[in-house]
């Protein structure tokens, strides 16, 4: 039996409206702006552009204070206007060589062509809080350098030239969009990369830390961490001229992995991606430490069991809209079935207490 | 100066930046909409590794139109984001690039939104230089 039940639409329009009110705060405390949203939480912003799957800055900067500072309402926010988007191509993969570098760092080398370049990095701070920051105090002004080089080479060739590193496997796979055709496993790695790139930061990086503490460990450095703008290519249909059509922050992250040898082929070291957008180096490092843990089977490891090398436990769990819809979705009314599961234990007691 | 060349200038340009250029110098062009500005997305990829398979890496919006000036020259309008206005000059840009206003246009709008990127990336590049590690190696004892 369905019964429905209608009701509640006052309630809810005046939820909403405290909603709005609340939202404001004390009005005697000027509005938040979009534009300081976005210049000033850049890291809330890329965030939620990262897993919303959408790079749009003002869109992003809007859902955050749409959704009073909730990142994963606002990535909802993002990823239910996504959908209403006409998709107008597919861009090239982009070139990560040509990046114009805020951040490009390497652990597993010191002297680098291009040089460690520390960025605008959290790193190294004491992570104390700075109280001068609750006044208006003085900005610092960044010190600039002369350029000399400005091509900054990928760490990880210096390692392929010798052979020590896997080479990336390319056949030209066509991969499939997972927002169209629903993920299938096994699922290939392109799909799995497309997955992880808009997963929640915090699934992938206890993920990536429980390979760290032993559960599948694959002993990763961290190759290569770099950070900055490139360019997204675009071949404009009705000109067939293919052009700059976009210019986007990413993190890219390269990791060196256990090596892997036998008698027939010498070792090498193995190897793990992560991309993501924006500066979001936590998550770009763990993407790539998932990545490697993940193609277990590939590189012929030993399934152990652990969590982070479960393809479906980590593909099916990792991202967090689908995670909070169906959890949240427990709020809503569920007087029906809870009144058929009520009225089941009453009868099962009933039973009991008459065959005692 | 390619089409190629001030397409992308102006698809990434900064929006403020086109639109004070193109309000300083007023020009008005009479032209009718072919497809009227359209926000959309395109699904930008990546490659794994580096030299790997492609992969779709996530989506970025983008605004279209075209248009056809009383000329006669179509104009298409592809830029970054969802500023339909911006859009608008861009393709008004484009279709005047194939008139004899082009060298007004390449010295007083293209050229100036490049010096702008230009100066951005430079100011980017020279502060990253800045935090460039100078390793040095302490020797102990006896050399």
């Amino acid at each position: 039996m369905y019964v429905a039940v209608k009701g509640g639409e006052k309630a809810i329009e005046n939820a909403h409206n405290w909603l709005s009110e609340i939202r404001r705060g004390d009005v005697n405390v000027p509005n938040l702006e979009i534009d300081q949203i976005k210049e000033q939480l850049t890291l809330s912003v890329e965030r939620v552009m990262s897993e919303g799957s959408l790079y749009d800055t003002d869109l992003a900067a809007l859902a955050i204070k749409q959704s009073r500072g909730d990142l994963i309402e606002a990535i909802f926010l993002i990823r239910a206007y996504r959908t209403t988007l006409p998709r107008f191509g597919t861009s090239p993969p982009i070139k990560t060589e040509d990046m114009v570098c805020m951040r490009r760092i390497s652990a597993t080398y010191k002297d680098i062509p291009g040089k460690q370049k520390l960025g605008p990095t959290f790193d190294y701070t004491h992570r104390l809080l700075d109280f001068s920051l609750l006044a208006e105090g003085n900005i610092p002004k960044a010190e600039k350098r002369k350029v000399l080089k400005e091509k900054i080479p990928h760490v990880l060739r210096f390692l392929n030239k010798e052979g020590l590193i896997q080479k990336e496997k390319n056949n030209n796979y066509q991969p499939k969009d997972i927002t169209r055709n629903p993920l299938e496993f096994p699922a290939n790695r392109s799909e799995r990369l497309q997955s992880l790139s808009r997963a929640d930061e915090g699934f992938l990086l206890a993920l990536a830390y429980s390979t760290q503490r032993g559960y599948a460990r694959n002993h990763a450095f961290v190759g290569e961490l770099r950070i900055g703008y490139v360019k997204v290519k675009y071949n404009i249909p009705e000109l067939d001229i293919e052009i700059d059509i976009a210019e986007i922050i990413v993190t890219e992250c390269e990791s060196v992995n256990q090596f892997q040898g036998s008698k027939k082929t010498p070792a090498q070291f193995t190897r793990g991606y992560g991309l993501t957008f924006g500066q979001l180096e936590r998550k770009a490092v763990s993407m790539a430490l998932v990545d490697r843990a993940l193609r277990w089977k590939e590189i012929g490891e030993e399934f152990v069991g652990a969590p982070a090398q479960d393809e479906e436990f980590v593909l099916s769990h990792c991202d967090n809209i689908q995670a909070t819809g169906f959890l949240e979705h427990l709020k809503l009314p569920h007087y029906v079935d809870f009144q058929s599961e009520l009225e089941l234990v009453r009868r099962i007691r009933k039973e009991y207490e008459k065959n005692k | 100066m390619e089409r190629k060349f001030w397409l992308s200038t102006l698809a990434t340009c900064n929006d403020a930046h086109l639109t004070s250029l193109w309000e300083k110098f007023g020009i008005e062009v009479n032209f009718t909409w072919l497809r009227k500005p359209e926000i959309g997305s395109i699904m930008c990829q990546g490659k794994i590794g580096v030299t790997g398979n492609n992969f779709n890496f996530g989506e970025v919006t983008i605004t279209r139109c075209q248009l056809k000036t009383s000329q006669g020259k179509i104009g298409h309008g592809y830029v970054q984001g969802r500023n339909k206005h911006k859009a608008e000059i861009v393709a008004i840009c484009d279709a005047l690039m194939q008139t004899n206003k082009r060298d007004f246009l390449i010295k007083n709008i293209i050229r100036p939104l490049v010096v702008g990127d230009k100066n951005l990336k430079k100011d980017v590049m020279s502060k990253s230089e800045s935090t460039a590690v100078d390793f040095f190696t302490l020797v102990r004892g006896e050399t």
